[in-house]
């Protein structure tokens, strides 16, 4: 096994890729910041003017701000693409009511006979606003813009999601890959990062002002964002772009082994998967990494090309349970072997594609599968115990879960308890050791490679065969962690790569090979 | 110098003043008595065009005060208020440059000023670097003062001047403020629901009640010539102190050669504490009530016959 690294380790040797998430984080951060700034301060003052509008717009800014950071990054994929725009945008939104609210605050809270003085002196209502109103509101106001840079840099994690960088292609990445290490390089520079903007507002705060003058205001303004957008990560201009998760990315047998085996070189941009898919049907993206059994895959069009080197090793499912939990309940395990041996790579690909494209109910698609398979009994309400089943977060582990639950329900006397839709493989696997579920579905690629992290005599010796990967999964599972693995449900859900398809026909590129030596034709 | 005619003013469905008109000469103390909610701070607010009337013009100088920006009249108009409404994040000095500023004088004409009127206010010089929150109430309602004053405005607009301060204070700063030559010599006009302070500072009443006026005229006038009821009883509460308060001496005795200028409260005062200045006349607090007894009945007399 190779030796475990230290953290300061990690962080020294990608000090350069965590120096550029670094900067574009910020990049994102104070871009976001400016423009909610430059629109917010004035709609703040505006609704001081016209109260009757403050309800309507508070209001929809309050909305904007409980739409789910994902969704709302999702939501803009087809207009705006992937990349730093849509991050803009969401963040933009997402810092839009604090600062409005204080603004507004801030004038409403100037005593009233200040501004009677004010008036009553002959001031104009512009000198009201700039020298009276808005050094008065200053403070609430710098709260409520100190508000906002905290929850940017932390929303702004998420923008990885949708290639635009930042410190989040580190978390996630680490997440996924069960790397601590890798975590905390992305996660320590973004809790910094809001402490210490936090700091340098909170200063400004403090600063007294006479008046406003706009100069004051739009010299800065206009300096810190040009010198933010030369932050950014600067735009690709290659033949072709891949996509890749920050899991994918961060693997043996993932991109790490793309660059080792096939010496593929492609521009690379980091991606949720839940966005993915739809970026490369919309030629946002080229080559993306996938699962063999996606639903999106038949949705979108694409093709995957052969691993013809193999270096992706066999990913086949199953339920992976605590001992303990089979010996307090025996009849499980029969119950869960159920599955075995019934759903194969095309079943899963078409049952993923209900869910995923024709927006069947994870429910409903496992029940009808049951049904159409004589698997289907109905539930016999029993109250021996419950069983928590875990599931990462996308359809097919959801589909898998309530084929379970039905199993359970139909041939025990035990309860289900499901805990959908956790984050990825570390946190899943987490709940599990903590107790916190009682099984998952998992595969045994993952198990061998993220989970136990074999040394390379051990990967290269059992790579590609499926049976010895599961038999040495099995082994280790139960030894370290005293964690069975069920049958094998049938399918195997490997990474692969995949393109457009008639991309792919067009330019004759079938394997990875073949897409290696189309990039490396110049 | 000022003249209101036919001021209306509305607030949804309500009048807030009713056909007001109104002159104020030159020099003069025009008070604005009344109740809460009688219209005098919307009748005050109207004469800077804080409020706009619904109908009815504000002559300055036989200017109708809607010829000029509402800025620049405002500039030329010394305005005070109840909560002083000094800037917070201003030290004093800053406070009372606000309007000079706005009439670009330069820095040297604002610090003379200053000066003159911190010396005149009995302020402390070692204020001027304070911010408002450091002073006491009476501070800060002296440089409220100084502050509209600072450019020596011939009108004065003062709303319920004194309304924040305690007591003491009040009825001390007010004598203050009386005799203070900046203050004798403009025409001001201020709101004030305190019958005492109205008969102290005034030298016409304008005593208001639901957007009208009652009437109008000197403080003697209203006490013993009250144009209606409603006059006549506003003041019954305090009225003998009103009445000892406003008589002067030369009123009731002529004949009598000493101190003329003094009011009967005052004689009476120094009659009962005596001591401090020799009593070289002849009166006694006997024949004084007398002949304040006889004064009032002949007053009363003309305004019933009237």
């Amino acid at each position: 096994m190779e030796e475990t690294q230290s953290f300061w380790q990690f962080v020294y040797q990608q000090s350069d890729k965590l120096w550029s998430q670094t900067l574009a984080h910020i990049g994102l951060t104070l871009i976001s910041l400016i423009l909610a700034i430059v629109i917010a301060v004035p709609l703040g003052i505006l609704i001081t003017r016209k109260k009757k509008f403050s309800g309507i717009i508070l209001g929809f800014a309050g909305v904007l701000q409980t739409i789910p950071s994902i969704a709302l990054l999702g939501v803009m994929i087809p207009f705006l693409g992937i990349g730093p725009k849509p991050a803009i945008l969401a963040l933009f939104l997402y810092a839009l009511l604090p600062v409005i609210r204080n603004t507004y605050t801030g004038i409403i809270e100037v005593n009233p006979a200040v501004v009677d003085a004010a008036r009553g002196m002959g001031m104009s209502k512009w000198q009201i606003l700039t020298k009276v109103e808005l050094p008065l509101a200053f403070p609430v106001l710098m709260a409520g813009i100190r508000t906002a840079t905290v929850i940017n840099v932390g929303v702004a994690t998420l923008a990885a999601y949708i290639a635009a960088g930042g410190l989040g292609e580190f978390i996630f990445g680490g997440i996924a890959l069960n790397n601590s290490n890798m975590i905390l390089a992305g996660a320590i520079p973004a809790a910094l990062l809001a402490i210490i903007l936090d700091f340098l507002l909170s200063l400004v705060q403090k600063i007294s002002l006479k008046s406003i003058r706009v100069t004051y205001l739009v010299l800065p303004f206009i300096f810190i964002s040009m010198s933010s957008f030369y932050l950014l990560p600067t735009q690709i201009g290659g033949r072709m772009l891949g996509g890749f998760t920050p899991e994918f990315m961060g693997r043996e047998d993932g991109y790490l082994g793309l660059k080792k085996v096939y010496h593929l070189g492609i521009e690379t941009v980091v991606i949720s998967d839940a966005v993915m898919y739809k970026a490369a049907f919309e030629h946002k993206l080229d080559v993306i990494s996938g699962y063999s059994t996606d639903g999106r895959l038949k949705a979108y069009d694409l093709v995957t090309l052969k691993d013809d080197r193999h270096i992706f090793p066999p990913y086949y499912a199953s339920p992976i349970i605590r001992q303990e939990v089979l010996s307090n309940h025996p009849e499980l395990e029969r119950v869960l072997n159920l599955l075995s041996g019934s759903i194969n790579d095309s079943i899963m690909t078409s049952l993923n594609y209900k869910v995923d494209q024709l927006k069947q109910s994870p429910e409903k698609v496992a029940r009808d599968f049951m049904i159409s398979h004589g698997l289907f009994k109905e539930a016999r309400n029993g109250r021996k115990g419950v069983i928590r089943i875990g599931s990462k977060i996308f359809g097919e582990q959801y589909i898998l879960v309530q084929m379970y639950k039905i199993l359970i329900l139909g041939n025990t006397d035990l309860g289900v308890e499901t805990k959908t839709g956790l984050g990825g493989t570390k946190i899943c696997f987490d709940a599990l050791t903590n107790k916190q579920i009682d099984f998952y579905p998992e595969y045994t690629g993952t198990g061998f490679l993220v989970l136990l992290k074999p040394d390379a005599a051990t990967i290269g010796r059992l790579n590609g065969n499926t049976a010895a990967v599961y038999q040495y999964v099995n082994a280790e599972f139960n030894r370290q962690f005293n964690i069975k693995w069920l049958k094998p449900i049938g399918f195997n859900n490997s990474y692969a790569l995949m393109m457009r398809k008639e991309q792919a026909q067009s330019l004759r590129i079938e394997s990875i090979t073949d897409l290696t030596k189309y990039l490396n034709e110049k | 110098m000022i003249k209101a005619e036919n001021l209306v003013r509305k607030f949804g469905s309500s009048i807030a003043v009713n056909r007001i008109s109104f002159e104020v000469a030159d020099g003069e103390n025009l008070i604005l008595l009344g109740t809460s909610g009688c219209g005098k701070t919307t009748t005050l607010r109207m004469i800077n065009r804080l409020i706009e009337p619904d109908s009815g013009t504000v002559f300055i100088n036989g200017t109708d005060i809607k010829s000029q920006q509402p800025e620049t009249l405002r500039r030329g108009i010394g305005y005070v208020l109840q909560n002083h409404g000094l800037f917070p994040h201003y030290t004093v000095a800053e406070n009372i440059a606000i309007v000079p500023r706005l009439l670009k004088w330069d820095n040297a004409a604002i610090g003379k000023r200053a000066d003159d009127l911190f010396q005149k206010l009995n302020l402390d010089p070692g204020l001027k670097d304070q911010y408002p929150s450091a002073l006491s109430g009476g501070q800060q309602q002296r440089v409220g003062l100084a502050r509209s004053l600072m450019v020596n405005p011939p009108v004065l607009l003062m709303d319920e001047p004194f309304g924040a301060l305690d007591n003491l204070t009040r009825i001390s700063i007010r004598k203050e403020f009386k005799v203070l030559d900046e203050l004798v010599k403009k025409t001001i006009i201020m709101v004030t629901h305190d019958v005492q302070e109205a008969f102290e500072m005034a030298d016409r009443i304008c005593l208001m009640d639901k957007g009208e006026i009652k009437q109008i005229g000197t403080p003697e006038e209203l006490l013993f010539h009250p144009a209606n009821a409603f006059v006549a009883e506003f003041f019954n509460e305090q009225r003998l102190q009103l009445e000892l308060k406003t008589v002067l001496l030369k009123d009731l005795l002529p004949e009598s050669s000493v101190g003329q200028n003094v009011t009967v409260w005052e004689k009476m005062d120094a009659l009962l504490h005596p001591g401090v200045e020799g009593q070289e006349d002849a009166i006694t607090l006997e024949n004084l009530m007398a002949a304040f007894e006889s004064y009032k009945s002949t007053a009363f007399q003309s305004y019933n016959s009237k």
